[in-house]
């Protein structure tokens, strides 16, 4: 069942007088629901006294806002510098390949989604990648896969 | 029954992405199996990160260290400590490992040694020292002793941070705000992070001084979202300070105010410059505002406001706590005190490594850093972020200072230096740089946003062999925009990157780049 109206009025309402509240908000929404539906933008725009447009500005600006429901288990691959210097390019194909993903992409099952993260802060241990919420420090295609599964295990078990 | 076995092991997060949280219920079940009573504590990182997960364990008040610890040495070294044998893991005591050893550690003192969410165990080995002498003085002569320290700005800029200090202080305002940027967002630097996860109330405490110096009462720290642990650790951090009086409305019974927030960022490199910065924690677009006025003058809600690197502002408690004499001593020129260089990439020895400055960067690379993991020639490193040079072996022996690298077409920065060995394409590397660009631009200036989608393409007709004298003249004039034409360092400083790559590894763009006799 899609999340009502008066549910995300009740997510965002009490950051109105936080400071950066609108931000803070949108990421309670899209923890909350996995996403931020449209529907987002004119009640948040309502709370905080903006216009649609600003708010979908807000949204359309940051990288961790997205529109569309991502997969169940999400895993970042670091494309920043160090991690190019410790094979991270090789990497991000050897996941590809086992995944048969693109890098940006959700699988059709729903289960996964591949994406890029510009630098964990764990640079001095390249390649970094992360699984969920697991993170890989001198990461392989192998330690992917592994905290891929034990991610899926997580899920499954709820 | 005997005292209990004293370990420590990290929760930082690179020894948590090499397994430390497996490796501690292993020590818990294996314990448990031996009838061994152990603690463990939590700790931030001792920045040897070839060694983590590296366990800690302590006799006679040595700290004896084994490491790099997988789950699977677990039960047999619970039993080499027990019969007190010696195990193939062990490191001697950590604190004469040399990497450690050398170091002058006046930021990171504490770091790796304590548990980071204790105000008791803070207090007891030194923190709060500073405070309490600014506490004592004047909001002017703390000011003072900051400008005499000679300390600058580790965000980047390396901006004297005493001269902001007093723009803030002398600006009226009914109300004005410290803001802690730690957005982090350069590759190859985790030196906040890694403070913040490891000794979070030193950021407090010297937050803490510049509001009592400046005449703030608000603070807030920046912090990006991709530190999910940093986050967690500060939140608990911040609470504790408030219930041990280190800050509120009475800090340590001085009847001074200031309160703290943690503010978490949604991905946007552009977020760390500190106008983009403000605009966001306003809760809106990130977009950079034009200078002047100054976000000392006119900051965060329009009120004044100093930003400073969460470096910048954990040097602080030491300056204050020793003095700006002491400070001025460690270091050479005008880049005085101490740096937490960060040694990343392909390197054997990567981590955080706390100097005066004046060391070469050779020996940060090859000494200190073992050169490249791959044990493959060091080809390159890129030092100070994404918008820093790239500088060939043939510059190594410049000493890692402002003044010099300035001088050299490079910078400091946030102290980041990443390693590259001979498989390193500086093409690739300079395309990137554009590339980057394009995805994290504002969008405020076109040299910068579509100057940097331009630069991408230059760089693939230039590898593709495709009219390329035209490019390379084509791309300079792109570069000479960017530099002419951008509101900040983003637009304004990709140049660096690309042009030092072309200017040091001419080969890489040139006609047959990447060919070997033998093909
Ligand atoms: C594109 C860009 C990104 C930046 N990112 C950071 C950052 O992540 N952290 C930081 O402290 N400063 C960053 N800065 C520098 C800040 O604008 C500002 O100079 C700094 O926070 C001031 O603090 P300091 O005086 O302690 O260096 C960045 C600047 C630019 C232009
Ligand atoms: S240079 Fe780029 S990032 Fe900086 S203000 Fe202009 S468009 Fe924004
Ligand atoms: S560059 Fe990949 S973790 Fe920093």
């Amino acid at each position: 069942m899609p999340p009502g109206d008066q549910e995300i009025r009740s997510i965002i309402e009490p950051y109105l007088n936080k400071t950066g509240g609108l931000i803070t908000a949108l990421r309670a929404v899209q923890e909350a629901i996995g996403h931020l539906p449209e529907e987002t933008d004119a009640i948040a725009a309502d709370i905080f006294n903006l216009s649609r447009a600003e708010v979908m500005g807000v949204i359309s600006f940051y990288a961790d806002f997205h529109r569309a429901p991502k997969g169940r288990t999400v895993i970042r691959l670091c494309a920043a510098e160090a991690c190019q210097a410790a094979g991270g390019r090789g990497l991000q194909e050897q996941v590809e390949g086992r995944l048969a993903l693109k890098m940006g992409e959700t699988a059709p099952s729903g289960n996964i989604t591949l994406e890029t993260v510009y630098c964990l802060g764990l640079c001095s241990a390249a390649p970094a990648a992360m699984v969920g919420e697991r993170l890989l420090a001198r990461a392989d295609v192998e330690r992917v896969a592994d905290a891929l599964n034990d991610a899926d295990g997580n899920a499954a078990r709820g | 029954m005997g005292d209990a076995l004293n370990l420590f092991l990290p929760l930082d997060s690179v020894a948590v992405a090499l397994g430390a949280d497996d490796v501690a219920s292993a020590l818990r079940d294996e314990a448990a199996k031996r009838k061994l009573d152990v603690t463990i504590t939590r700790t931030g990182s001792r920045g040897m990160h070839w060694l983590e997960p590296l366990l800690e364990v302590e006799s006679d008040g040595v700290r004896f260290g084994y490491g790099p610890v997988d789950i699977g040495d677990v039960g047999a070294l619970l039993d080499a400590v027990a019969a007190n044998v010696r195990h193939p893991k062990a490191l001697g005591s950590v604190q004469d490992i040399p990497f450690f050893k050398h170091q002058t550690r006046i930021i990171f003192e504490r770091c790796g040694i304590i548990d980071p969410v204790s105000t008791d165990q803070y207090l007891s080995h030194g923190g709060g020292a500073g405070l309490d002498k600014a506490l004592r003085m004047s909001g002017a002569e703390i000011c003072e002793e900051v400008l005499a320290s000679g300390v600058r700005g580790r965000g980047g800029a390396g901006f004297p941070a005493g001269i902001k200090w007093k723009t803030v202080a002398e600006t009226r305002a009914d109300q004005k705000y410290i803001v802690a940027n730690a957005d982090e967002g350069d590759s190859g630097t985790f030196a906040d992070r890694m403070i913040m996860e490891g000794d979070p109330f030193l950021l407090i405490e010297g937050m803490t001084i510049a509001g009592v110096a400046v005449g703030a009462t608000k603070g807030y720290i920046y912090l990006r979202s991709e530190y999910p642990v940093a986050a967690r650790i500060l939140a608990q951090a911040i609470d504790r300070a408030y219930s041990a009086g280190l800050i509120g409305e009475n800090i340590r019974g001085s009847g001074e105010r200031f309160d703290i927030e943690l503010f978490v960022g949604a991905g946007a490199y552009i977020c760390g410059e500190e106008t983009s910065l403000l605009e966001s924690l306003e809760g809106k677009r990130g977009e950079v505002r034009a200078k002047p006025p100054l976000p000392a003058v006119e900051g965060l809600f329009g009120k004044p406001t100093l930003v400073h690197n969460v470096i910048t502002l954990c040097s602080i408690p030491h300056i204050l706590a020793e003095g700006a004499a002491s400070y001025r001593d460690l270091g050479v020129g005008k880049s005085t005190g101490t740096m937490p260089f960060q040694i990343a990439g392909n390197v054997k020895h990567g981590g955080l490594y706390e100097t005066a400055f004046g060391l070469p960067l050779r020996a940060l690379v090859e000494e200190i850093g073992g050169g490249a993991r791959t044990g493959r020639p060091v080809r390159a490193v890129q030092i100070g972020g994404p918008l820093g040079a790239y500088l060939p072996p043939s510059l190594f022996h410049l000493q890692m200072d402002y003044e010099t690298m300035l001088a050299n077409g490079a910078g400091v920065g946030h102290g980041g230096i990443v390693v590259f060995d001979e498989d390193v394409d500086l093409l690739e590397q300079a395309r990137y740089a554009f590339e980057f660009c394009a995805e994290e631009s504002c969008g405020k200036c076109t040299p910068c946003r579509v100057g940097s989608v331009r630069g991408v393409e230059v760089m693939d007709r230039i590898r593709d062999d495709i009219d390329r004298e035209q490019n390379l003249t084509v791309l300079d004039d792109l570069c000479e925009l960017m530099v002419d034409g951008s509101l900040c360092a983003m637009g304004g400083m990709t140049p660096i990157p690309v042009k030092s790559a072309l200017k040091h590894f001419p080969e890489d763009f040139a006609i047959n780049r990447g060919k070997s006799d033998a093909e």
